[in-house]
């Protein structure tokens, strides 16, 4: 089923299609593939944000609404967290806007290994369907996404759930690291003469280094879960003290993936965010090295700062003294990353276009989730505020609320290039008002919840913690609409959308995909772009 | 318009930095496993989280400095034992030889394996505080109804006293917790148990 698209009559040999089963099945497009991640990404979206629905329905009042009991609601807990992280945000940033947009920024015709590419897909898809069927067998997978030891132990989650997690993990974790390769060899290799490492796009740079941290983070998440797979099912024991293991050192292990983890998530979305405010004030990005390099020291810093997720795991002060001055480290590049959006915007010819409010809004809400983990990075007030409501604000304001508004941000910004049809403007709008007013509505309470002490990973809570509660309840009730807004808004633009111009927002946008056609051809870039 | 470059050129490269970037990956790997025993060497090295040193002799001649070391016990649930320090604490000399006992008596019917693991707190204590010789460097056996005195040998090294973060330091705790070994759990069939209070509330 060849289809040559008028509109792109000088690509008509680059249009030859394969059939659908060739095209979406064994792909090796990397557009395709990144529609299907992007594709994926929002079904899992929809899981994810069920179950938070529910969690949010069960918390709407003291006592157990829907929920049979803890062991239930951790496993529900668990998945929200684990889809979110490695279904949701990871496929989306990295998968869907990776695989479509640096290929087309550096000028490649295609990722460095296609086929590896389409691996890397396929294997995301088994570890869901194993993640949301563990929901289904016994009692769920209840340790919570850090699936700490003993409570992931065969002890207390026996029965193949928390296997099926382990392996849904691991197979995720295979997918993110064959694709980190295949993203690392792409920038490397497969520039267009002329794009240097310092000429490429800030997303390029994110994308790098994300694949970087991927490459060295993913493997030792593979290396903590074998041992406990092997603890619960072959009688080592790693980190069971009877047996000689150490019961901390899961934590170690888990967190020198995990903490690298939460740059893997945000950092894409830095890159997107780069491009936006530069597009919409019509300026370049204010200290572009200092921002390419800003992210490198993120990553680089964010493999030695692991431990300030563990300051009530027993270690010596002085360790926990060196683990928060570290932390506190990070906030300089991350500084210099706000200033040098702040400074892009100073004095541009701004628009308030859809991707922009989204832009803006994640400057915003990360530095309020920045400034709360600046708190949290104290040892000292971690004592108290570890595992409190406080912690769940921090990290949905840079996850949920960051990481998100990134995701929003580029699918607003490129589904003009992706699809062909552009957004319609006013609903767009509306679409990042409802959110906006949602996630705060849910998440700033929060903060006062873990103020009072409220624990995380509870079903129930003291009456005097109603109010607040409610409150954030009734936010993530118009945050699960706007998402449900947002597939309207989607419907419409496929359905009824403009065509998009090859370059819909005029001087601003620089990169190369804005050189191409709206949808780009099959196959872009047979004649390589010279850069200058 | 500028030529594409050499296909095979670009593959060889492709697949170098591929082969390096799982090099990476399977470093990683090997440290993440590698992490156990070279955390435990490097604990029994410095002393690091309130690891002791073992077998050193100590010095001829003891110092002025004095310290108080408590002895702590305790039992897994799982370990059907009644273990208990036979002194609560002593006071002793640095550089001092001294040895302490405690008890355990097995309370079961059956053969016991247990086996202890053991710290000093305050943790930065831990390269100063010498064992020679000590129940917990193995697997104790207690057959039903056995009770046993077990003896702790140690010494408080005297550079306790000129260190400034432990110069101020009077009291040691010494620690220790058993456990029912794996291996006779599994035999026994008194593998852990979590008991009703965790999982489903209605099975």
């Amino acid at each position: 089923m060849a289809t040559a698209a008028g509109a792109h009559g000088a690509h008509d040999h680059h249009d030859h299609k394969p059939g659908f089963v060739a095209r979406w099945l064994f792909s090796t497009n990397h557009k395709d593939i990144g529609t299907l991640y992007i594709i994926f990404s929002l079904f899992a979206a929809i899981i994810g944000i069920g179950l938070s629905f529910l969690m949010r329905l069960e918390l709407q009042q003291p006592g157990m609404q829907i929920f049979a009991d803890g062991q239930m609601w951790n496993a529900y807990v668990s998945a929200h967290g684990l889809i979110m992280v490695f279904f949701v945000i990871m496929p989306a940033l990295i998968g869907g806007f990776g695989n479509w947009f640096v290929p087309i920024m550096v000028g490649a015709p295609d990722m460095a290994f296609p086929r590896l590419n389409n691996i890397s897909f396929w294997l995301l898809v088994p570890a869901f369907l194993l993640l949301g069927g563990s929901l289904f067998v016994g009692g769920g997978a209840g340790a919570g996404w850090t699936i700490y030891p003993p409570l992931s132990d065969a002890e207390y989650q026996s029965g193949p759930a928390m296997d099926m997690a382990l392996f849904a993990l691991h197979l995720a974790g295979a997918s993110s690291i064959l694709g980190a390769a295949n993203f690392i060899t792409t920038i490397f290799n497969m520039r267009a003469p002329g794009m240097t490492l310092h000429k490429m796009p800030l997303f390029v740079w994110a994308m790098l280094v994300t694949a970087f941290l991927l490459l060295l983070a993913v493997p030792v998440l593979g290396g903590a879960i074998t041992m406990l797979i092997t603890d619960r099912n072959f009688g080592t024991a790693f980190f069971d003290p009877a047996g000689g293991g150490d019961p901390v050192l899961f934590q170690h292990l888990f967190w020198f993936f995990g903490h690298p983890e939460v740059y893997i998530m945000i950092l894409p979305a830095f890159g997107i965010v780069s491009h936006v405010i530069s597009t919409f004030s019509k300026k370049p990005v204010f200290g572009y090295l200092g921002m390419a390099y800003a992210m490198v020291a993120i990553g680089v810093v964010g493999f030695v700062v692991w431990a300030h997720h563990m300051y009530t795991s027993g270690m010596d002060v002085d360790t926990r003294a060196y683990f928060m001055a570290a932390t506190m480290v990070i906030a300089v590049p991350t500084g210099v990353k706000i200033f040098s959006w702040i400074a892009t915007m100073w004095g541009g010819s701004m628009r308030f276009d859809t991707p922009m409010l989204f832009a803006i809004g994640f400057i915003f809400l990360f530095t309020v989730g920045g400034v709360t983990g600046v708190v949290l990075a104290n040892a000292g007030i971690t004592q108290i505020l570890h595992n409190t409501y406080y912690v769940v604000a921090h990290f949905h304001y840079v996850l949920s609320l960051g990481a998100v508004f990134g995701i929003y941000c580029g699918i607003y910004y490129w589904i003009g290039k992706m699809s062909g049809r552009q957004y319609p403007e006013k609903l767009g709008k509306i679409h990042f008002w409802m959110t906006f007013v949602g996630v705060n509505l849910t998440f700033f309470p929060m903060h006062f919840l873990g103020n009072q002490g409220m624990p995380r990973r509870y079903p129930d809570y003291p009456d005097a913690m109603w109010g607040w509660n409610l409150i954030a309840s009734l936010g993530s009730y118009i945050a699960i609409a706007s998402f449900l807004f947002f597939f309207y808004v989607m419907w419409v633009t496929l359905r009824r959308g403009e065509q998009a111009a090859a370059n819909p927002w005029g001087e601003g946008a620089t990169t190369l995909e804005w050189q191409v056609s709206s949808p780009p051809p099959f196959h872009t870039f047979d004649e390589l772009p010279r850069i200058r | 318009m500028l030529p594409r470059p050499d296909p095979e050129l670009l593959r060889k490269r492709n697949r170098r930095v591929a082969i390096a970037s799982f090099g990476f990956v399977g470093f990683m790997v090997g440290v993440s496993f590698a992490a156990v025993p070279l955390y435990d060497l490097f604990c029994r090295v410095t002393g690091f989280n309130g690891q002791p040193m073992i077998g050193q002799a100590a010095p001829a001649t003891p110092g002025t400095h004095q310290v108080t070391v408590r002895f702590q016990a305790v039992t897994h649930p799982n370990l059907p034992w009644q273990f208990q320090a036979q002194q609560p604490q002593m006071q002793l000399r640095v550089g001092e030889e001294a040895v302490a006992f405690y008890t355990a008596r097995n309370t079961s019917d059956r053969p016991v394996l247990g086996v202890s693991t053991y710290n000093v707190t305050p943790d930065i204590v831990g390269r100063y505080f010498h064992k020679t010789a000590c129940f917990c460097f193995e697997e104790q056996t207690l057959e039903p109804g056995q009770s046993v005195d077990m003896p702790l040998a140690f010494w408080v090294d005297p550079r306790i006293a000129e260190d400034p973060q432990t110069r101020g330091i009077r009291a040691i705790t010494v620690s220790y917790t058993f456990f029912r070994s794996l291996n006779d759990a599994e035999r026994s069939g008194a593998l852990a148990n979590a008991g009703p209070h965790v999982g489903r509330a209605v099975r």
